[in-house]
């Protein structure tokens, strides 16, 4: 698994293939639940569009009417960013500045959380025992695939933030 | 500043995914926090649930709000 490191003023890492294919995936589905597939009963678009006031469903939509657009936006620059910083072909170096490396941050905080909305994870959820379940029952299932890529993200997440903040 | 203008505040919510490190940078960077401070809230959003990050106007609570969600983090706005 590849980290992020610091580099003067970038944060750099250098991806495996299959690292550049799951990042692909993952922020290319962001990318799809925001646009063509954007549905206000999906969960994963609840948590990441929650009511402002979650007593008050009127002034909530009326809030929502004026910020949903941008913050949609926002959302699908960020994964955009991910998509745009990898390398094109096979695996390599990604390099980041400043502002790029943000956006990554909140990219792969998004996919995590689309993630964790699918994989229903709570907050007494061990990641690793609930990993090691889904493939006493199946090595080969999609559960055990997503458990993970959820991880991965995390990691890849955690190791951004520290060289960012190095 | 007047009371009617603190009356209002930003709350953030506990969620399992956010890692806690993100959400201690992400109340340095938006509310430009020390990292004391930064890690105090987000401990009390881990521990109790939930915790109030900023008070102040409602339009101003509203955009800490919709900025906090452009992160990821789960906030809302109430009277105080």
């Amino acid at each position: 698994m590849s980290m992020f490191r610091r580099h003067g003023e970038h944060c750099v890492a250098t991806f495996a293939p299959d690292e550049v294919r799951v990042l692909r995936k993952v922020a290319s589905e962001v990318v799809g639940l925001l646009s063509e597939g954007f549905d206000h009963e999906d969960p994963v678009v609840e948590r990441l569009f929650p009511d402002i006031y979650p007593d008050d469903p009127h002034n909530s939509a009326e809030f929502r009417r004026y910020t949903e657009g941008d913050l949609k936006t926002s959302k699908i620059d960020q994964a955009g960013a991910i998509l745009a910083g990898l390398p094109s072909d096979g695996g390599g170096e990604v390099r980041l500045d400043w502002d790029t490396a943000e956006a990554w941050l909140r990219a792969l905080n998004d996919a995590r959380l689309a993630m964790g909305v699918r994989l229903e994870i709570k907050a007494e959820t061990d990641l690793g025992e609930e990993l090691d379940e889904a493939v006493l029952r199946d090595p080969t299932s999609s559960r055990v695939f997503q458990l993970s890529v959820y991880a991965y993200l995390g990691y890849l997440q955690e190791s951004l933030l520290n060289a960012l903040t190095d | 500043m007047p009371v009617a203008d603190r009356a209002w505040v930003t709350i953030v919510w506990d969620d399992p995914v956010n890692l806690m490190s993100y959400v201690t940078w992400v109340f340095q960077k938006l509310f430009g926090y020390s990292k004391d401070k930064a890690e105090k809230l987000m401990l009390d959003v881990h521990h109790k649930g939930k915790a109030v990050v900023s008070s102040g106007a409602r339009e101003r609570m509203e955009h800490d709000a919709s900025q906090l969600h452009a992160y990821g983090l789960w906030a809302t706005v109430d009277q105080a």
